[in-house]
């Protein structure tokens, strides 16, 4: 065994692995290269038999031409694995473009979804959510909003009246009842949100609907101005419309308040009236056991389907109240 | 109200330079709406002009009464014109668009051809010249007060810029020029001379006795002018500038005194009211009705008179409800010579409640239910004693009064008060300025404010506050965000409805909101029952269709997806939340405490407890396939289980145990009707609707429904959770034989029970129900597992049997073999 025979077996193993058209054949080659019979197992096999002195330096030669042709396999087989690869499965192309078996497209109405956008907007600047029952009492929906019986603003809201009417029982006109709940029950400071649906007895048509969605707005605190509702009112705008929409008050009227404001938005360049405001009127506070020398408070309301209607031009209510799947699936879930 | 400039201008000079536009704004700016800005007469213009008829040739031949008409424009010669009207004759004087005159709605008058004859003009009717409504004839003139061929664009004062402006219930002075006059001038920084300066020292020959005038109860009005006259010309007509200034405001001329009084209204904002005297038994008296009787108001309308019902009435019968409407018996007609006027300051709350009882809102209600200035009753009537004796022959008698005005306290208040409720400072001389703007008398030093005798709304320092900011203007108001004392998050129910809303959303139900109106129909044709078909009615619905409150979310769904189906729908899915309403009880008559003083606690209480609970649900429909139809091949139809599946991944996604039975319950089908109970409570149902339903709302059959009580869930507990295990799992699968009537799930609650502590999970893998003799096959995996060991064989075989033993005791459940 010659050192120079060892580099030739290492040559030829390459060149046979390289010639190698597919697996079928480096397998013969490999045979014959790496094999039981192959010159570098017989070498090796023959170590046992040299002498000691020998032993030693021819066993390294080996060894490494062992690993030189090994790896050669390896790369060779790795060449012709990809290769085959790229044909085989290239044969099982399919069509990804095709429709794939989906779910029906869900989503939420777009009244929960704004509802949504609301209370999040106002969780984070640290109001929480307060309900109220829909069927609700005359005191707490009118009276005890300074509305006593034959006040002239109790006919500003067309009311349902639940039988028997002595009862006194209506459907909510607003969702103001739930700040006289809450003023009943809590403490000041009071900064709550209170979105819901409402009802007027209006004829359905294409801006009114006699069941709609309010979202209120109260804070009670120590040292509250006009200038915070101004502020909040501001903030919530730009929320809702974008950083570009101003705001404007608008003297008004509510029993409820005093001062009284109209909100409007400019928006897409023209003024557009969205919602109501204004200080708690002191009244109200002292119905609800609130010290007014101490305490002072604003409040707001908008309707959420004015909200939506505007923000996202649409110009019936009819696809709002419907619930035709192919206007409520736009929106998605808002996201 | 629709308010004229023109007649805005007598008492507020307002320069040119001004634009409707600007004082628009000023008005917006004070709180009062401006809804529409009328410019009368901007698309007319002339010739138009005055003209006498002088002949009138009837033409019959076409289908409808043709005149050609020969006029007198003052040309010198007769002008002829077609005409379609037939309420004039020859002699009265109409209004005449002569050739290339353009009336409102871009239409050129030429000299033209018709019916077989030339037209050379047109005479118009009140709507044609764009100043009204009327179009049931031409506009006829009283006979001297305009001259032939005069322009009548100026004789009609038709240039002029009408606002509609909405006046808020606080605001009840604004419904007259005065006082909206006062407020262009307050906004714009101008002049106002109040009308009623020039009334005051008015005096009037007494010539007679007169009526007189009483008042029963003095907390029903407070004060009462009468003044008799007599000598009145019935022919005499209103001055043509009146009637215009009536029509502008909204309101149809009558006769001279019905429009005297309207104007007078209109201008100061009293309403006033003419009786024929010589109808009036004895004395005036305002008085309750007293009696309930039949009461015939000057509309012609017989009415029921209540026994609360403010009237006014002489010695024998009432002759008008108060403030609302005067009786048709009094009223002045074209014999009346002999005239009482009669302005009263009614209680307001009186005149609402008169007004709500009979349905009326007539312009005199709407003013008296806002409150109207008491010092008015006097001048008003003067005023219209003034313009009678002008353009009448009617004279003066007496002048009665009873009662006397009563004024709204002077109120004391803190400046700095204002300042702190608006948020911007505000000094005190400031404040007095524009409060004496608005018509208070203020004493700076003590702050004492004396409100003007129309404003009954300035009260409480907030009403004086609102007052300022307006004058001052809201944007003058700066924008700071309030301190945020907490942190806030949604309780763990709002938590849950958003979860469950987002859980079926992307699991493809699309939510739908529907009114939460029905009818009895519905309801029983839901099949629904006893408590759960009771439910509250709506006194007022808005329509008789749909009268009741829904007892349930699930027939609205039907009808949403019934008229989807309609509009082409086939396959879908969707849900709603929301309240149900169901009449547990009887409503209690109602409580209503005092305001402006907080109602005891036990008043409070019983307040809440008199609404009745409204449970909130969550409940879905599923119609047709499960999924869209594609290329893969058909998809199955939803069925049964997949609305259980729903319901149960809500209850499962509030981390909740429950169990399933079966039910038999509106509107499902009776045997494909789960109920899932949770603390041995039935919190939802779920399963296929009831076959009947389904064909009667066209819906497809086998369509399935859920619904869940959110209402009735209990919270979650904190979760503790069991540690992991580790070492490895010992699977055993049985097949058990069982009578088909016995539930899948007590014969996996057996196994659960008999496989012990070590048991990690058991599934259902399969159902055969071939075998016959009533007979199913169910076979379960059993998941074992130690915690510290790998399990022996020996050991799960035990645990398997000994599962098996108990399903055999509990379910007569035989192990199938092989």
């Amino acid at each position: 065994m010659r050192v120079e025979e060892i580099s030739v077996w290492i040559s030829d193993a390459r060149t046979a692995f390289d010639g190698a058209i597919d697996l079928d054949a480096l397998k013969i080659v490999r045979l014959a290269h790496t094999g039981d019979k192959s010159p570098i197992s017989l070498a090796s096999r023959a170590l046992g038999g040299m002498a000691p002195e020998d032993k030693a330096s021819f066993g390294k030669l080996i060894g490494d031409a062992k690993a030189a042709i090994a790896s050669a396999l390896a790369g060779a087989t790795a060449a012709l694995e990809a290769e085959r690869d790229r044909k085989v499965l290239l044969e099982e192309v399919v069509d990804v473009t095709l429709p794939v078996q989906r779910a029906h497209r869900g989503g939420l109405h777009p009244i929960s979804i704004i509802r949504n956008e609301v209370t999040d907007f106002f969780i984070e600047q640290g109001f929480s959510v307060e309900e109220g029952p829909e069927l609700e009492s005359g005191w707490l929906n009118f009276d005890a909003l300074n509305m006593p019986a034959d006040h002239p603003a109790r006919t500003m809201q067309d009311t349902f009246f639940i039988e028997p009417v002595e009862s006194g029982m209506v459907l909510r006109t607003h969702t103001s009842p739930v700040q006289i709940r809450t003023m009943l029950t809590q403490t000041p400071p009071i900064y709550i949100i209170c979105p819901g649906r409402t009802f007027r007895a209006d004829e359905l048509d294409a801006t009114h609907s006699p069941v709609f969605h309010q979202v209120e707005g109260l804070v009670v605190d120590k040292g509250i101005t006009m200038a915070h509702l101004k502020g909040t009112l501001d903030n919530f705008a730009r929320h809702m419309f974008g950083p570009g929409v101003t705001t404007r008050l608008r003297p008004s009227f509510f029993p409820f308040t005093e001062p009284s404001a109209e909100v409007d938005i400019f928006f897409n360049n023209r003024w557009i009236e969205w919602g109501g405001c204004g200080m708690v009127n002191p009244m109200v506070l002292a119905t609800c056991g609130i010290d007014t020398d101490l305490y002072s408070g604003f409040a707001f309301g908008m309707g959420l389907e004015r909200t939506l209607m505007v923000r996202h031009g649409i110009t019936d209510m009819h696809d709002i109240v419907e619930g035709d799947l192919r206007f409520t699936r736009q929106f998605g879930v808002g996201l | 109200m629709l308010t004229p400039l023109s007649w805005i201008k007598e008492f507020v000079d307002i320069p040119a330079s001004i634009t409707a536009q600007e004082i628009s704004d000023a008005l917006i700016r004070v709180g009062f709406e401006v809804e529409e800005i009328i410019e009368q007469g901007a698309d007319l213009t002339g010739p138009l002009v005055f003209a006498k008829v002088l002949s009138i040739e009837e033409i019959t031949e076409f289908k409808k009464p043709i005149r050609y008409v020969g006029i007198d424009c003052g040309e010198g010669t007769t002008r002829y014109v077609i005409c379609g009207a037939t309420n004039f004759v020859v002699g009265d004087m109409v209004v005449a668009a002569l050739p290339g005159a353009v009336l409102p709605g871009d239409f050129t008058i030429t000299a033209r051809e018709t019916y077989g004859k030339t037209s050379n003009g047109m005479i118009c009717s009140v709507r044609e010249l764009g100043i009204g409504d009327d179009h049931a004839g031409i506009m006829v003139l009283h006979g001297g007060e305009v001259e032939i061929g005069a322009n009548a664009i100026e004789g009609l004062q038709i240039n002029d810029v009408i606002f509609d402006v909405s006046i808020n219930p606080d605001r009840g002075y604004a419904l007259s020029i005065r006082g909206m006059a006062r407020e262009v001038a307050g906004s714009l920084g101008l002049t106002f001379r109040d009308p009623v300066e020039a009334l005051r020292n008015l005096e009037f020959t007494e010539t007679g006795k007169g009526v007189s005038a009483k008042i029963a109860d003095p907390s029903t009005a407070s004060v009462f002018y009468l003044r008799t006259l007599t000598n009145f010309d019935p022919k005499a007509t209103t001055p043509l500038w009146m009637r215009r200034r009536i029509e502008k405001m909204g309101m149809r001329s009558i006769s001279l005194v019905v429009d005297v009084t309207n104007y007078v209204m209109l201008e100061l904002g009293q309403p006033l009211h003419a009786f024929d005297a010589s109808k009036i038994k004895g004395g005036l008296i305002v008085k309750r009705a007293g009696s309930a009787q039949a009461f015939t108001t000057l509309d012609g309308q017989v009415r029921q008179l209540d026994t609360d019902d403010l009237m006014v009435c002489d010695d024998e019968k009432p002759l008008a409800l108060a403030g609302t409407m005067g009786g048709a018996f009094s009223e002045i007609s074209e014999a009346t010579t002999e005239i009482a006027l009669e302005a009263v300051r009614f209680d307001p709350t009186l005149i609402a409640k008169n007004s709500r009882r009979h349905k009326i809102s007539s312009e005199a209600s709407r003013r008296f239910e806002r409150s109207v200035d008491p010092s008015l009753a006097e001048f008003a009537t003067a005023r219209c004693v003034q313009l009678l004796s002008a353009h009448s022959s009617a004279t003066h008698v007496a002048t009665v009064v009873a009662g006397e005005p009563r004024y709204a306290p002077v109120v004391t208040i803190d400046p700095a008060k204002i300042s702190a409720i608006l948020g911007i400072e505000i000094p005190p001389k400031k404040i007095a300025e524009v409060l004496r703007v608005i018509g208070c008398d203020v004493d700076e030093k003590e702050f004492a404010v004396d409100p003007p005798s129309w404003r009954f709304d300035l009260v409480t320092v907030s009403d004086f506050a609102e007052e300022v900011a307006r004058m001052i203007g809201y944007d003058s108001i700066p924008s700071i965000l309030p301190p945020r004392p907490f942190h806030a998050t949604l309780t763990n129910n709002q938590k849950r409805r958003r979860a469950i809303a987002s859980m079926l959303a992307s699991r493809g139900l699309a939510e739908v909101q529907t009114f939460p109106f029905t009818n009895q129909a519905t309801i029983d044709s839901m099949g629904f029952i006893g408590e759960r078909a009771a439910t509250y009615r709506i006194a007022n619905p808005m329509s008789e269709e749909f009268p009741l409150m829904r007892v349930h979310l699930v027939p609205g769904l039907i009808e949403v997806a019934q008229r989807n189906i309609n509009r082409g729908a086939k396959n879908f899915a969707i849900f709603e939340m929301g309240s149900i309403f169901r009449s547990s009880k009887k409503l209690p008559t109602a409580i209503s405490p005092e305001l402006s003083v907080r109602p005891e606690q036990k008043l409070i209480e019983e307040i809440f407890a008199s609404v009745p609970p409204q449970g909130y649900h969550v409940a879905g429909v599923l119609v047709g396939k499960i999924e869209n139809e594609n290329w893969q091949g058909k998809a199955r139809d939803y069925n049964w289980s997949d609305a259980i599946a729903f319901a149960e991944d809500i209850l499962d996604l509030c981390n909740l145990k429950w169990t399933v039975a079966r039910s038999d319950f509106a509107p499902w089908h009776p045997g494909r009707c789960a109920e899932l109970i949770i603390d041995g409570k039935a919190v939802a149902h779920a399963g296929e609707l009831h076959p009947r339903i389904l064909e009667a709302y066209g819906l497809p059959a086998r369509s399935v429904a859920f619904a869940v009580g959110l209402s009735v869930l209990p919270h979650s507990q904190l979760v503790r959770p069991t540690q992991v295990g580790t070492m490895p799992a010992a699977l055993q699968d049985v097949a058990l034989i069982v009578d088909s009537t016995v539930s899948a799930q007590s014969v996996e609650a057996a196994l659960r029970e008999g496989a012990g502590a070590l048991l990690e999970s058991i599934t259902c893998f399969d159902r055969y129900d071939k075998i016959g003799e009533g007979k199913v096959s169910l076979a379960f995996t059993l998941t074992f597992r130690a915690p510290d060991r790998t399990l022996t064989g020996d050991e799960v075989s035990a645990m398997r049997e000994a599962a098996t033993a108990v399903a055999t005791a509990k379910c007569g459940a035989v192990v199938r073999t092989a």
